[in-house]
């Protein structure tokens, strides 16, 4: 596997780019930060010095205009990636973000518009190529309309949504597309958070969606848990999710 | 448990306006606990990158979060382990520094502090310096074995050591009592680089103190063969059992049937590492056999000069006061390090695990007079039932690590439940 990525310097992101590197496969890590991603890359090089295919470039979603250029400096180190993982978004608390309307139109464009936008260049690359692997996080906060995910939970049901019909489309020509829900993960976006009952840990998780990339899975739960957790609130009545404030 | 922990990746930024930083949380005391629930303390385990590793030197330099477990896994195979390991791997380098662990090796090897070469810090005022025996000296000797409480660890820069095999030759032996234990113990510390062995510590009368005593080191590569040692797969503690499900019965039952364990008197054999170092770790959440109760450790360390009987007597007090359990580990120590709270020293430590119980502050308060008696201390990672008076009373080195303090951190704005208990740092 020849892998990008997008969000490979924190929490689950960095996870799934160990796991890969450690198994052999060539990664291309993306994210914001120069100093970060210098260290993120320093790290998967000492774990593995048999490792030779392994480079970075910064990648921020909210410049669309850098995408093309961090896929081609990806393609330039790999020689053609196969596989795109983006685990990159923008989370705040639905507090903060009610207060704060710029910071809303932000995390609707990062979330959505902008990740969709980045998985069309993806797109295009990997069907010219044959086909290839995309996976991107979405989140169980897409599955159903929440109160304490009201405008976070909103730019994840539509990502949710494009993932499913990118799907249904492109499968055939030989694009794999698997959407990850994540439940609650403990990492250094939910720091500060309580963790509710099935928190999942980062290595879970990327175990799970790495086996999923192998399978060709299009849609994942994780910690799987998760999958039972929404199908039971999916199938709540309105009345009851405006009484209850989960 | 007061307070929430702030996980994040990036130490640097999130120490800003911490009062304290939290590894893995596995030492058994309130050291990695907050003093209030505003406190903001940070989870390190996910700053867990290597930023550099010198293969021919076995210099290591990594985020604070770094998993002693993860050192093991990735640094065997090319030939190095870390110079000093507690008895878990599920713990921090961060953690290590703070607590300057001590391991099988320490008359021989030190503690891991001793194979420190350099820190970087955040420190109260928030600047960020690093500092090494040459550099800032004395915030490197007042921080390793300090508590966390003179400045965050942000990066560790440590020797690993290097080994001819992943395997350890051992060499364990069954002993009728407390006398022949510590005989044996002295006559195997000069010729084997790790030593340490477990008591049953209920049994009373003529065979008080029978055990077993353990004595290892590196197998060479004729010895190893090429094979590496098998991981095995971890097995999880399912439940709490509940609190009565482990009594002066059941415990007692567990002590004769591990002491038999062993047929021969003398066995010697090639082991892998996990099981040698780290024989708790290979059930998950063990922790939960004590039920919702919990449980603490008391450890302190005797000196030599209170010889052999002082240990004999300590035994005879814990057992009388009953409140030992399964677990009681007994080892000699190496010469005093430079950490200025640094635990050990020359002398013999003893481990006990205890079960929460309303009788426990007693028990404490009764080994730790007879513990300022002989001249020794408590390792404070172990400590959460210490009384001020009684630290002060075993700890001459307190007023140099306040100096410490005053100088480094005037405002004491770094603190934990355990400061406020010992140090009387403000809630």
């Amino acid at each position: 596997m020849k892998a990008i990525v997008f969000g490979g310097t924190t929490g689950m992101g960095r996870a799934i780019a160990q796991r890969l590197a450690e198994r052999g496969d060539a990664v291309f890590l993306l994210s914001i930060d120069q100093e970060d991603l210098a260290r993120s890359a320093a790290d998967l090089k000492a774990r593995h010095p048999q490792q030779a295919d392994l480079g970075y470039a910064v990648c921020n979603l909210e410049e669309p205009q850098g995408f093309a250029a961090a896929l081609d400096a990806a393609d330039a180190a790999l020689g053609n990636f196969d596989t795109v993982i983006v685990t990159a978004a923008l989370f705040a608390s639905q507090e903060a973000l009610e207060a704060d309307i710029e910071l809303t139109r932000r995390l609707l464009t990062v979330n959505y518009a902008n990740t969709v936008v980045f998985c069309e260049h993806v797109r295009k690359r990997l069907l010219a190529r044959g086909g290839g692997h995309l996976a991107v996080f979405s989140s169980v906060a897409g599955d159903r309309g929440r109160k304490p995910v009201m405008i976070y939970g909103s730019s994840k049901a539509g990502l949710s949504v494009y993932l499913e019909a990118l799907d249904h489309k492109y499968h055939e020509a030989g694009l794999h597309v698997l959407c990850v829900k994540p439940g609650f993960v403990k990492t250094g976006m939910t720091a500060g958070l309580k963790p509710p009952p099935f928190a999942g840990e980062p290595e879970g998780v990327a175990k799970d969606v790495i086996r999923a990339l192998d399978r060709g899975t299009p849609l994942i739960y994780a910690p799987r848990i998760w999958r039972l957790v929404m199908l039971v609130i999916r199938h709540l009545p309105r009345f009851v999710m405006r009484k209850i404030a989960f | 448990m007061p307070g929430r922990e702030l996980l994040s990746e990036n130490l640097e930024a999130a120490t800003r306006g911490a009062v304290l930083c939290r590894g893995l949380g596995r030492s058994y005391g309130d050291s990695s606990l907050p003093a209030r629930l505003e406190d903001k303390v940070v989870g390190t385990q996910l700053a867990n990158r290597i930023l550099a590793f010198d293969a021919e030197t076995g210099v290591l330099r990594a985020e604070a979060g770094f998993c002693l477990a993860e050192l093991n896994r990735l640094f065997m195979p090319r030939g190095f382990f870390s110079p000093v390991t507690p008895g878990t791997k599920f713990v921090t380098l961060g953690g290590m520094v703070a607590s300057d662990v001590h391991g099988k090796n320490h008359h021989v090897a030190g503690c891991f502090g001793a194979h420190v070469r350099a820190l970087r810090m955040r420190l109260a005022d928030e600047s960020l310096v690093e500092c090494s025996p040459t550099e800032h000296t004395d915030l490197f000797y007042g921080t390793i074995g300090g508590m966390g409480l003179l400045g965050h660890i942000l990066e560790v820069e440590v020797t690993l050591q290097r080994i001819p095999s992943p395997w350890v030759w051992m060499e364990s032996e069954r002993v009728g009592d407390i006398d022949a234990y510590m005989d044996g113990l002295s006559r195997a510390a000069p010729t084997w680089p790790m030593t340490m062995g477990w008591i049953d510590c209920l049994h009373r009368g003529r065979n008080m103190g029978r055990g077993i005593l353990m004595a290892g080191r590196w197998a060479t590569v004729e010895e190893a063969g090429s094979e590496p040692p098998r991981t095995a797969r971890d097995k999880t503690f399912p439940i709490d059992l509940p609190n009565w499900a482990l009594n002066s019965f059941t415990a007692r039952a567990f002590n004769t049937a591990y002491y038999h364990r062993q047929l021969q008197r003398h066995v010697t054999k090639l082991v892998s590492p996990d099981p040698f170092f780290y024989p708790l770790d290979a059930i998950l959440h063990w922790n939960r056999a004590y039920g919702s109760r919990g449980f603490t450790q008391y450890q302190c360390v005797l000196p030599r000069a209170a010889g052999a009987p002082a240990v004999r007597e300590f035994m005879e007090r814990l057992t009388k006061l009953g409140g030992a359990s399964p677990l009681c580990v007994i080892k000699d120590c190496g010469p005093e390090g430079k950490g200025v709270l640094s635990f050990p020293l020359e002398g013999t430590s003893i481990a006990v695990d205890m079960a929460v119980s309303p009788a426990l502050q007693g028990i404490v308060d009764s080994l730790n007079e007879f513990v300022i008696a002989t001249g020794g201390r408590i390792y404070l990672t172990k400590d959460s039932f210490t009384r001020p008076e009684h630290f002060r009373a075993m700890e001459p080195r307190l007023p140099s690590f306040l100096a410490l303090r005053e100088k480094w951190d005037p405002k004491r704005r770094l603190r934990s439940a355990q400061s406020v208990r010992l140090f009387g740092d403000r809630a």
